[in-house]
C-alpha cells in the first residue's frame, strides 16, 4: 500500500523559496502568476493495513513540523 | 563542571565548542556519540553543537532532533541541567520541542556568514550573567536557516516573559523580532543561531562569547 504525504507551509508563514520562484517566473515572463508557495511531496510504501491515525502519527512526529507546516495524507489503494 | 558535546553525523562545530569549553573549564567536554541513550553520570552542562547534522535531510535538525541521544539530553534539561543549542543545535533543540518556535531558511535565500551585532536582551539568565542588559555585543554567524520564526502569541509570550536573550541590531536573515537567541520557560536551555565558542580568545579576534561560558561555570559552581 503506498501513501502520498503533501507537506506545505501554513498560511502566514512566509516562503522565501515560493517567493524566488515567483521572482523567476516572472523572469521568464509568465506574467500571470499570482503567489507560489513550495512545498514537499514525500511518498511511504507501507505495510497492508497501516491505520490512518498511524500515518498521521508519522507526520506529526517527523514528516512536518507543525509548528510551521500543514500536512495532507493521499492514500493509493491498489498501487502495488 | 563536567560538560557534555552532542556529536551527530554532520555535526561540525563540536570542536570549537569542545576546545572553548575546555578553555573556560579547565576540563575537556565528554564527547556523546548521538547513538548513545545516555549522558554521562554527573553531566553538569550540555552542549548541542552547530553543523549539518544528516545533511540538513528533510528539515534542519530534524533528524538529529529523533536520535536517541535526544531522549537524554531532554531528560537531562528537564531536571534542571543548563543546555546549549548554538547555530544547527537551535534548530535540532526547537525541532526536539525544547524550545517553541522554527528555524526556517533565512528570508533572502543567501547563507549568511559575518559577524552580527547583537544586544543582549537578558542579562538575568544562567548564559548571561556576565553581560549587561542592553550591551551590545559581537558573535559570527554562519548559517542558511536562521529565519526564526514562532506565532504572534508564542513570540509575545517569549518578549512578556524576558526570554528574547539575544536580538541582531541588523536584518540578519528575516528572524520574527530580530531574534538571535531564546531561552525555555525554565531559563536553562538556551538556543541561538550566532556562535559564541568562535570568539573566546583574542587570537579570534573577538572575545565576547568567552563571557556566555564563565556565566555558565559560575552557576554551575555556585
Amino acid at each position: 500500500m503506498k501513501a502520498r504525504v503533501f507537506v506545505t507551509l501554513k498560511n502566514g508563514v512566509l516562503d522565501p523559496q515560493g517567493k524566488a520562484i515567483h521572482h523567476a517566473l516572472e523572469g521568464l515572463g509568465f506574467s500571470g502568476v499570482n503567489d507560489v508557495r513550495a512545498g514537499k511531496l514525500i511518498e511511504l510504501d507501507l505495510a497492508d493495513g497501516t491505520s490512518d491515525s498511524e500515518i498521521e502519527d508519522m507526520c506529526r512526529k517527523l514528516l512536518a513540523n507543525t509548528v510551521i507546516e500543514n500536512f495532507r495524507i493521499e492514500r493509493l489503494e491498489g498501487v502495488a | 563542571m563536567k560538560s557534555a558535546v552532542i556529536v551527530f553525523p554532520g555535526s561540525n562545530c563540536d570542536r570549537d565548542l569542545a576546545v572553548a569549553l575546555e578553555l573556560v573549564t579547565g576540563r575537556k567536554p565528554a564527547m556523546v556519540w548521538h547513538r548513545e541513550s545516555e549522558l554521562p553520570e554527573g553531566i553538569e552542562f550540555v552542549g548541542v553543537p552547530g553543523g549539518f547534522s544528516y545533511g540538513d535531510y528533510l528539515r534542519s535538525g530534524a533528524m538529529a532532533a529523533r536520535s536517541p541521544v535526544m531522549r537524554a539530553v531532554g531528560d537531562a534539561a528537564a531536571r534542571g541541567v543548563p543546555v546549549i543549542g548554538i547555530c544547527n543545535g537551535f534548530q535540532v533543540l526547537t525541532e526536539a520541542g525544547l524550545l517553541p518556535g522554527a528555524l526556517m531558511r533565512n528570508a533572502r535565500l543567501k547563507f549568511v556568514c559575518r559577524e552580527v551585532p547583537l544586544r543582549v536582551e537578558n542579562s538575568q539568565s544562567l548564559f548571561t550573567a556576565q553581560y549587561d542588559a542592553g550591551e551590545e555585543i559581537v558573535f559570527p554567524v554562519a548559517h542558511h536557516d536562521g529565519n526564526y520564526q514562532a506565532d504572534e502569541a508564542t513570540l509575545d509570550r517569549l518578549e512578556g516573559e524576558g526570554r528574547v536573550a539575544f536580538r541582531y541590531l541588523d536584518d540578519c536573515n528575516g528572524s520574527a523580532r530580530s531574534i538571535a537567541g531564546i531561552l525555555n520557560d525554565a531559563g536553562n536551555v538556551l538556543g541561538l543561531m550566532p556562535h559564541p565558542e568562535r570568539v573566546v580568545e583574542p587570537a579570534h579576534g573577538r572575545t565576547d562569547g568567552r563571557r556566555l561560558f564563565e556565566g555558565l561555570l559560575d552557576t554551575v559552581n555556585a
